[in-house]
């Protein structure tokens, strides 16, 4: 199938659209919120999150008996909230770390969900199969009204991050300091924990529980690598998580039966992987680009500070000296005396080299600057 | 002393787990004064000024700003934390951060607009950082950061100033606009009160001190009580400090 055909076929396919546009809601709205998690220094939190629902998942499916996913998803957020609020009980009342604390309730919540679904399959009840599709998420099953829950939750959390989104920057750089300025920092942070809860409860369906983290801190990490501002980086955030839920779809449905949550999960990785390397002012590769010539700049300039003080012991700057002599500075090498004659900071005559106005002048600024570093 | 009270803390007493970190603190601060607050590590004088600032919720006692609770007189009131206290690759700039100073005049929602940036702006240019205000924040040296986190605090047009070790990891040229601008704000009426930690730098950038090792030691004007009296019964071992008469 080309691209061309695939993109036709998303317009008109009823199934193919319900999962490529569901799955793209998920991915903006969970790097939106993302982003917070990220800067909150709460990654983790998403994990914990998603694991904490799954008890809430088997017990909503025990008392009702139906599949309805937005009746299991309702359990999910009970108990993910539950799961959130212990966490941060946790930490207030005891001396625990919070990768502690989080780790702890992941385990006991998932713990307790995976028990709960074992007895639910031993039960006699032939509704009973594919709840163990919550572990690692079936885009397949997404319908219209599931996309239509997202986009509301995604209107409501946009509208939220608009009217707070002042309150939401400072709680997330100062807490403390927004204290003092008389804001209620309880509830900003209720706020913005009871939204990361939603968004994440709302991709189990689509990624699962044990994958969902991944939709929060992936377009947030890769975010951060192309800007220094804060809305630019939620914005980028939910544009790199829609992509990854677009793009894994496609993958997943034109290669056959490729799980969708997990290859979701891997272009957002990818997409991380390509900002870490590639942003120009904080990616890896124009770091060591910058670094190298740095270095190679400063070698050129000391090789030619070091010319600069023989040739000012003669009368005449463009009094001819032996190549030999630089041999007794170390960096020296050939490749830096032809850039230097490149320059036309040097002039080489066989094998002898002499100054250039240019270069004479190149080296006094340099000296000068050097000596009144040194003070 | 016909001056008024600026800060009033009665019996005031922290405890972080058992231990009291702070123990039936009485402290009168009187107006205009520009006062350090001096002891060693651990003996609560971040936790001092967080208290006050209902920061940290004390077990015991009570905090009065010009004679009512802080909650009622908060917009007399400007806090500079210490500039380790937060995540400094935060993704925004100088401009933005010295705006937060805006935000608790502005209460829920309001966005800053057009005058908020203006007086931003103005704070900027008072610690000397008007040129950096488009900067990424993690692109400013120590004292850089510092100065934006002063500008913060000014932009709050408050009457009592509190700050948390302003002069830590900062160079002597930072230090020396830093105690300028205090300078200026006593002059201009205002009461700040500094976490400090070079004792031989009290008596000349200060004209009021109080020595604090979980409880209170002394407090008072600094030619009265900065001696090495008062020196070695709050940091326990003999302290010699030669004042300049």
């Amino acid at each position: 199938m080309d691209i061309a055909e695939y993109i036709r076929l998303v317009f008109s396919d009823y199934t193919l659209r319900t999962i490529t546009l569901g799955t793209a809601i998920l991915g903006a709205v969970t790097g939106m919120l993302g982003s917070f998690a990220v800067l909150r220094k709460q990654s983790l939190l998403g994990d914990a999150i998603s694991h904490a629902a799954l008890p809430g998942i088997a017990i909503a499916f025990l008392i009702t008996g139906a599949k309805d996913s937005n009746i299991l998803l309702l359990g999910a957020l009970v108990s993910g909230l539950i799961g959130t609020f212990w966490i941060r009980g946790i930490i207030s009342k005891t001396h625990l770390k919070s990768d502690t604390a989080l780790g702890l309730i992941l385990s006991l919540f998932f713990g307790f969900g995976m028990l709960l679904l074992t007895f639910i399959q031993k039960q006699p009840n032939a509704n009973q199969a594919g709840l163990d599709k919550y572990l690692f998420g079936q885009a397949a099953t997404l319908v219209e009204s599931d996309v239509w829950m997202m986009t509301i939750v995604t209107g409501a959390c946009l509208l939220v991050l608009l009217l707070f989104w002042k309150e939401f920057k400072i709680l997330l750089f100062d807490a403390d300091y927004t204290k003092t300025l008389g804001f209620n920092t309880k509830f900003i942070d209720i706020l913005i924990t009871t939204f990361i809860v939603l968004a994440t409860v709302l991709g189990l369906q689509t990624v699962g529980v044990v994958l969902m983290s991944a939709m929060l801190l992936a377009p947030a990490a890769a975010a951060r690598q192309w800007t220094n501002s804060l809305g630019m980086m939620v914005f980028l955030a939910a544009i790199f998580g829609a992509l990854s839920g677009v793009f894994g779809t496609a993958i997943s449905a034109t290669q056959n039966n490729l799980s969708t949550g997990p290859v979701i999960v891997i272009i957002a990785g990818i997409f991380v992987l390509f900002s870490f390397i590639f942003s120009p002012s904080r990616g890896l590769l124009f770091k060591q680009i910058r670094f190298i010539k740095n270095r190679r700049d400063l070698q050129l300039h000391k090789t030619l500070t070091f010319m600069f003080r023989i040739a000012e012991t003669h009368e005449n700057i463009s009094h001819p000296h032996t190549v030999k002599i630089l041999n007794n500075f170390q960096g020296f090498t050939k490749r830096t005396l032809q850039k230097l004659v490149r320059k036309n900071y040097v002039k080489l005559d066989g094998n002898m080299w002499s100054l250039t106005e240019e270069g004479f002048k190149t080296a006094t600024n340099l000296y000068n600057q050097q000596n009144s570093n040194d003070e | 002393m016909s001056k008024n009270i600026a800060v009033k803390v009665d019996d005031l007493t922290v405890a972080y787990n058992y231990k009291p970190v702070l123990w039936d603190i009485d402290l009168e601060i009187p107006e205009g004064v520009l006062m350090a607050i001096v002891g060693p590590n651990g003996a609560g004088k971040s936790t001092l000024i967080k208290s006050i600032l209902g920061i940290l919720k004390p077990i015991a006692g009570s905090v009065e700003i010009f004679g009512m609770s802080y909650a009622k007189q908060r917009h007399l009131v400007a806090y500079v934390p210490q500039k380790g206290s937060v995540d400094w690759d935060f993704p925004t700039t100088a401009l933005d951060v010295v705006m937060m100073g805006t935000y608790g005049s502005l209460g829920w929602i309001k966005r800053p607009g057009q005058k908020e940036k203006k007086e931003a702006l103005e704070a900027l240019e008072k610690v000397g950082m008007l040129a950096f205000k488009n900067r990424q924040i993690s692109q400013l040296s120590g004292g850089q950061q510092q100065r934006i986190f002063l500008a913060r605090a000014l932009v709050q047009n408050a009457s009592i100033y509190f700050m948390d070790e302003p002069f830590q990891g900062v160079d002597a040229t930072t230090e020396i606009a830093i105690i300028n601008i205090l300078k200026e704000l006593r002059k201009a009426g205002k009461t700040v009160i500094v976490v400090h930690h070079d004792l031989q730098t009290v008596p000349e950038y200060f004209d009021w001190v109080t020595f604090l090792n979980v409880k209170k030691i002394a407090t008072g004007p600094v030619k009265d009580i900065f001696n090495d009296d008062n020196l070695t019964k709050t940091y326990g071992i003999n302290y010699k400090v030669s004042i300049q008469e």
